[in-house]
């Protein structure tokens, strides 16, 4: 159920929205959903899969986060079971009339022999919004992961909101990645300067772990001068970008996906 | 101890390797992103509020007297380049010899048995400024500092840039630095309570991606 953010603190204040999902295997080779609870704009549905896994789009049901809104999407994905989730468009953050910054968080949870694949579309970060967002993930030791986070600063022509991100993920407890990207307007300073974007109004990270690359990593690669394929220090691989566009952000991950070993 | 014992370890004649490194900058100047004293201003700019802050973090949390193995993990998940982890422990093997040949001290001898290849730099850096007998408002502006000298210096090199124009700078970013160095011991602080998550783990993609460009050139000036 969707309530304002401080119920009682009058009009103005922000949409309070948790949507959950529930991978559990059935039992035989599949993956049902025991619990597929969309909240408000936070919404849920099942769609057709192409192997054995389960699959969800989170269909934006209103637009993205406003100013003072907090949204939460948790996900869990049991032993064995296996889960696709995707979205039917890209989020967008616009300004809000509440005051203050939105926030986004992404609670994910793999078990043993479990899988997860989160690509969601592009999030947007419309001028004037004011996000933060954060995913943290916790897989155990044998669990399995593809991630993507893709970033697009301002529409065509427009300067970005503020956005600030922060992945965090845990692999049998342990940090294998800790990273935050702040930029827009009251950023720290030099975000759009030489070390940080220069210029560039995408980027993004996909980032996968498999039980294999502890002993078997990676080897360090680039694609270009825009994108960098690394081992991190822990079973998993990563892909860095930074691209002048959505489109060809999405080209450049693409691609640093199929260069990783296949299973 | 002395407040001049920040000076002898902040100097960029402590012999601890820094100046082999450029943070950055030689890959960013063979980009074309630094080209003058400009560019150089925000590329440090960039990298204080992001590595800088970072390293900060780590260094205060070190002089705090937080694990040293635990903030050295804390300080791999921030570190996604392997490039910048090898660099980062070289450096830190390169000061651990420094610092305790000049502040003798059981947790620096500690701290060598643990890492024998090196551990993070700005680890070392917290743990020895504890040894000197600092605290970790000292540790976090050696980081802070180390973040943005590094590049300049090195970019006078690359760049045959006056010297005056990076050490304005360097100046200019003081205020900056200082904030940051609040931000960091508050976060290292509040480490202490609630868990390493508290530390900052500001990233620069073009940094990280930059250190594996600069990587896999056959001939460079500079070791990062």
């Amino acid at each position: 159920m969707s309530v304002p953010a401080g119920a009682g603190a009058g009009a103005g204040a922000g949409v309070r929205s948790v949507a959950r999902i529930v991978a559990r295997a059935d039992g035989r080779g599949g993956t049902s959903l025991p619990v597929l609870e969309s909240d408000g704009p936070l919404a849920l549905r099942r769609t057709r899969s192409a192997g054995t896994g389960a699959r969800v789009m989170l269909v934006g049901a209103m637009s993205g986060p406003l100013g003072g809104d907090h949204f939460t999407v948790e996900g869990r994905v049991e032993e064995e079971a296996r889960l696709s989730v995707g979205s039917a468009a890209a989020t967008i953050a616009l300004p809000g009339q509440a005051k203050g910054e939105a926030r986004y968080d992404v609670r994910l949870d793999v078990a043993d022999g479990g899988e997860l694949h989160w690509l969601p579309e592009q999030l947007i970060s419309a001028q004037g919004s004011d996000l933060r967002v954060s995913t943290r993930v916790e897989l155990a030791t044998t669990a399995r992961l593809v991630l993507r986070e893709e970033q697009v600063l301002g529409r065509v022509g427009e300067e970005p909101g503020r956005l600030t991100s922060r992945l965090t993920v845990r692999v049998a407890g342990q940090a294998v990645l800790d990273q935050e990207l702040a930029c827009g307007p009251g950023a720290p300073g030099g975000w759009d300067g030489p070390a940080v974007l220069a210029g560039h109004r995408a980027v993004g990270q996909l980032l996968v772990v498999r039980p294999e690359f502890a002993a078997t990593p990676v080897a360090a690669g680039l694609l270009g001068e825009g994108a960098s394929v690394v081992p991190l220090a822990g079973p998993a691989a990563l892909v860095t970008a930074v691209a002048p566009d959505a489109l060809r952000l999405r080209r450049l991950l693409d691609e640093a996906l199929a260069s990783l070993p296949r299973t | 101890m002395s407040r001049a014992a920040l000076l002898v370890l902040a100097d960029g004649r402590f012999p601890a390797g820094g100046h082999a490194h450029s943070g950055g900058a030689e890959a960013a100047v063979r980009a074309g992103r630094i080209s003058g004293a400009a560019s150089l201003e925000d590329f440090c700019r960039g990298r204080l509020h992001t590595a800088g802050l970072v390293a900060a973090g780590l260094s205060a949390a070190a002089a705090l007297g937080i694990d040293p193995v635990a903030l050295d993990r804390a300080a791999d998940a921030r570190t996604p380049s392997p490039a910048l982890r090898v660099a980062a422990r070289k450096l830190g093997r390169q000061l651990l010899r420094a610092a305790r040949a000049t502040w003798p001290s059981a947790e620096l001898d500690a701290l060598g048995r643990e890492f024998p290849k090196g551990a993070h730099q700005p680890v070392v850096l917290g743990l020895a400024a504890r040894a000197a007998g600092l605290g970790p408002v000292d540790a976090a502006y050696c980081a802070a500092y180390e973040s943005v000298s590094g590049p300049a210096s090195a970019t006078v090199r690359l760049l045959s840039l006056d010297p005056f124009d990076a050490t304005g700078a360097l100046a200019r970013l003081a205020p900056e630095a200082d904030r940051v160095v609040d931000r960091a011991v508050e976060a290292a602080r509040r480490a202490a309570d609630e868990g390493l998550d508290a530390l900052p783990a500001g990233s620069a993609p073009l940094l990280e991606i930059g250190a594996e460009v600069h990587a896999a050139w056959p001939v460079r000036l500079f070791a990062s």
